[in-house]
Formats: C-alpha cells, structure tokens, sequence
C-alpha cells in the first residue's frame, strides 16, 4: 500500500488510511488525486498515465506518515535525513536531492510543507515545480 | 544591513560594492532599515544570548541562553545554557542527559506518564512530559509543562520516528535544549486536544503504560501541554523581542545580543514605530520574492539562515556547505513580506557564499543562505542581525499572534 513507486491503487489505500476525502484533477500526462484529511493535512499523489504514483506532496499542522507514503523509499530517506544532519550542526529545512529521490520539507510545529518525488519517474516534460 | 552608515551611504549615494540594494519591491507601505537598532542591556525583563557556537562550539547562527528550573514550589533549581532561543516554536525542551533535577512526571487521566513528540523538519524530539519552575533574567513561569528529550525513558512510537530522525542527543540537537517563545501559548493548540483517529494524522501527545509499553495517542487539554513559558509570566507576558546587533565584516566568532521579555509592560519593550505583520492560524504570514508568492512563509531564529526558493547558486553537493547557496560574489535582494492584517513592508537582505563563510570557523554569519522548494520563505537568525525583531504571542487581538520590526 505504499504510495510513492506505487502504483493508483495505492493512492486507494492511502485515502482509506487518512480517512480523507478524494479529489482527482488530470493534467496532460499526469493527474493528482488530493486526499484531505478530518484534521486538515493535505495530500496530492501525482499520478502518471502508465498509473505510477511519481511524486506527492503534503502541508498540514504536523508532517503525515512519512513511512505510509515514501512506502519502498522511507528508509533510502531515513538514512539520508541523518546524513544530512551530520553535514553541518543547525535546523534548517530538509533537503534531499539523490539520483533516485528527492525529499524537500519546510516548516515548524504546527505547519509543515513538503514534497517528494523519484526523478526517473517524472513523465516527461513534468518539471520538479509542479509537484506542488 | 551591516554597516550603521549605511544610511548615510545611500542618501548619499556612493559606495555600495559590499552593501546591499535600496529593494526594488515597489507599493510597500513599510520599508524596514535594518542597521538603526539599539540594544537593550539591563532591565529585570532581559536575558543575555549569544551566537556563539552553542554547547558544541560549532552551530551555525544559532542563538543560545541559559534558563533556571526548579522543583515547582522549591528553591531546588539548576541552571542550564546552551538552551537554543526558538521563535519558531512554543515551550521548554530539555535534554533528559543535562537535568539533574527529578522532576514531577505529568499523568494522563488514566494514571499513566504522558510524553510527547514534537516533530521538527531537521527531526524530531520525544521524552516524558514533566512540569517545572522556570526562571529567566527576573521572569518565572510556575508550574510550567516541558518537555524532557530522552529516547530511554519510554519507547517512542512508530508514528514519531517514521515523522524523521531523533534529537534527542547533544550531538543530533546540538544544545542542551529548546527554549521556544513563538507565536503561541501551546506547542499544538486545539488540534491535540483530542486524539487524531485517521491513521494519517499525526498525534504529538502519548501516554506510556511502562518504560517498555507500546505508547498509546492521549488527548491533551491546552493547559496540559507544554507551554510558552512566555505565556505563564505574570506580567511581561505579551511576546518577547530579540535584539542582536549586525553582524560585522560578514561573520564573528561570536555575537551578544538581548532577548527582552514582554511588549509594551515595561519601559523597555515599547512597540515603538515597529511595524506588525500578524500571523495566520498556521503561524505564517506571506513573502513575495521574485515575482513569487510563498505563503507559508515565516519569521524563525531557530532556523540558521534565509531558507527560500531562488536562482542564486546552491553549493557543490560534495562540500559541508551542501544545501546553502554559494554565489561566486555576495547577492544584493529584497522580498516583500505581508502579514495576515494586509500591511506589507520591504525587505532588504544579502547572500553570501556559504563555502566562503564557513571556511573561517565563525559561528555568526550575517549574509548565511540555502535552498528550499517553492511556498515557503523561512527568514532565519541572519534577518535578526541588526534588528529588533518582536515576536507578539497570540492574544484576544491578535489570536495567531504576530511579528514587527
């Protein structure tokens, strides 16, 4: 049931597992389904025609269940988030640019911001700005 | 924003290789100097801070204090520094490995321990909910719920560790704790009061059978959670306000600085002609910035620079400056800020080359940038150089709370 890599059905269990409302929009090669959730965390699953989940991203008081939605990804991300908070001492936002994943979260307590998403996945011609 | 002539320079129009643009966003009603302010250094409402390298000698535009906490209701106390002053959240946090004290364990209505995690983007804290004096310059918070970063105490659940990494440690928090004196009264508010049922929501607040119990999410009533110990003063309890001079020739091996308690209570935290950009429910107000609106934009000391979406030049990924911006000379930019209330006001502020700075082993660096994604301008420590920068705590006025500066 993990949604990034996943594939549409995932965004199915996902929106179960948020007990959200679902809300699709198509793009040309792409279409986002935003699962909105009873305490307001939003979510949008960036679907790509050949039905693979390539990019989400989340805002909301508190960071949703990281674990749930990067699924196969969490731990590449786990192990990258330390690597970077070793690099140098200080809080700052979280940025994670691999070849094979890319994790960007802002924020404080209270609202948080972020996306993900696997760069060999995008469609072609989807630029990283559009995962919104 | 360094240079106190810098006035005179511009009026004067000469000179400004190394300084900064007058700001080219037009239609503001506000434009900020930032090179004017004048620093408070005694009243029983101030606290001394410092940019100087925290416990470890070796964080980056961090500002750091020490506070006292007490057994409730005794004259038992221990004083800690290194406690990082954070205007981007709400409460007292505290290293388990630091305390010395045993302090009073907050139950849940089912007898049981009741302990948090608090996530935070660089990772989160977990420990026990324990309540404590606290005592800063001549200001106490009675009975003050914090919160005691340990990862032995209890287990922390799956959900908190799945939200990051922990930070539990002086080595991963690079402090000895978080003094937060944010927008707001609570470190969550209305939204803890009751447990979040969709498996997707996050829960801060737990209560943990035994040390080796799996934690259960416990509803936290607003007088229960960990508080803005700012909130619980008996009279300079409006807000705080940070005062750091400018940074000098680009960065310092130290920098002292006051961080004042109250806003209009004394005759040292007038408003003055600040002016104040209110907060929205979520604690953010706008930004504009090359032509783009990020919303979810924020004033944040705890954040150790200007973290924004730009075309500036990001660092090598192989160096220790990875993730900062590295223009090959210093950047000259301005951005729009507007609070919740519609005013707006210009914002002049310099990026330097991050690898540059940091090859001299400083600790305050003025111009400090780095990257983020598109919605989001986080103005960290470097905008409180040379500025005063007033943190308004929610109120019947204003109830999300607000900046000015």
């Amino acid at each position: 049931m993990a949604a990034l890599g996943g594939d549409v059905r995932s965004v199915q269990a996902d929106q179960l597992h948020m007990q959200g409302t679902l809300r699709a929009t198509a793009a040309a090669s792409y279409s986002v389904q935003e699962i909105q959730s009873p305490a307001g965390t939003v979510v949008r699953e960036y679907v790509s025609s050949a039905g693979k989940v390539f990019a989400i991203a989340w805002q909301g008081e508190w960071p949703p269940d990281m674990r749930q939605l990067l699924g196969n990804y969490f731990d590449q991300y786990a192990q990258a988030a330390k690597t970077q908070s070793g690099a140098r001492i200080g809080r700052r936002p979280l940025v994670i640019e691999q070849p094979g994943l890319v994790v960007q979260m802002g924020g404080h307590p209270r609202s948080f911001k972020g996306r993900a998403y696997v760069p060999d996945l995008l469609p072609s011609g989807v630029a990283a700005e559009a995962i919104q | 924003m360094k240079d106190p002539r810098r006035l005179l320079v511009l009026i004067a129009a000469v000179g400004l290789a190394g300084g900064f643009s007058a700001g080219c966003g037009g239609g503001s009603s506000s434009s900020t100097p930032a090179n004017t302010n004048t620093i408070t250094n005694s009243g029983s409402n101030v606290a001394s801070i410092s940019v100087n390298g925290g416990p470890l000698g070796n964080y980056d535009d961090a500002s750091f204090t020490s506070v006292t906490v007490c057994l409730p209701g005794t004259t038992t106390c221990q004083t800690i520094d290194g406690i990082l002053v954070d205007t981007g959240s709400s409460g007292l946090r505290i290293l388990s490995s630091v305390l010395t004290l045993s302090l009073p364990q907050q139950k849940a209505a089912n007898g049981n321990p009741v302990a948090e995690c608090l996530p935070f983007v660089s990772g989160y804290t977990w420990g026990p909910v324990q309540t404590a004096d606290m005592e800063i310059a001549s200001e106490k918070a009675s009975s003050l719920p914090i919160q005691v970063l340990s990862d032995t105490d209890f287990i922390a659940p799956a959900s908190c560790t799945s939200s990051g990494i922990s930070s539990d440690t002086l080595e991963s928090l690079g402090a000895n704790g978080i003094l937060g004196v944010g927008l707001f009264a609570q470190d969550c508010g209305s939204y803890c009061e009751q447990v979040q049922t969709a498996l997707g929501d996050f829960n801060p607040y737990y209560e943990c059978a035994s040390a080796t119990a799996t934690c259960q999410a416990v509803g936290e009533s607003l007088t229960q959670q960990v508080q803005n110990p700012v909130a619980l003063f008996s009279t300079d309890n409006t807000g705080v306000i940070l005062e750091f001079p400018a940074v000098s020739g680009g960065e310092q091996a130290s920098l002292s600085g006051s961080l004042v308690f109250g806003i209009g209570t004394e005759s040292n935290n007038a408003l003055g002609t600040a002016t104040t950009y209110t907060a929205n429910a979520a604690g953010n107000f706008s930004t504009t910035y090359n032509g783009t609106v990020d919303a979810a934009s924020f004033i944040d000391s705890g954040s150790n620079g200007y973290f924004f979406p730009s075309t500036v030049t990001v660092c090598p990924s192989n160096s220790d400056a990875q993730d900062f911006y590295c223009p090959s000379s210093t950047e000259n930019l301005s951005a729009t800020t507007q609070g919740a209330n519609g005013v707006t006001g210009t914002v002049s502020f310099s990026i330097a080359n991050a690898e540059a700075l940091f090859s001299v082993d400083d600790n305050a660096y003025g111009d400090l940038g780095g990257t983020f994604s598109s919605g989001s301008f986080d103005w960290g420590l470097p905008f409180f150089f040379g500025r005063n920068v007033y943190v308004g705590l929610q109120s019947t006025t204003n109830p999300n709370g607000y900046w000015a500066y």
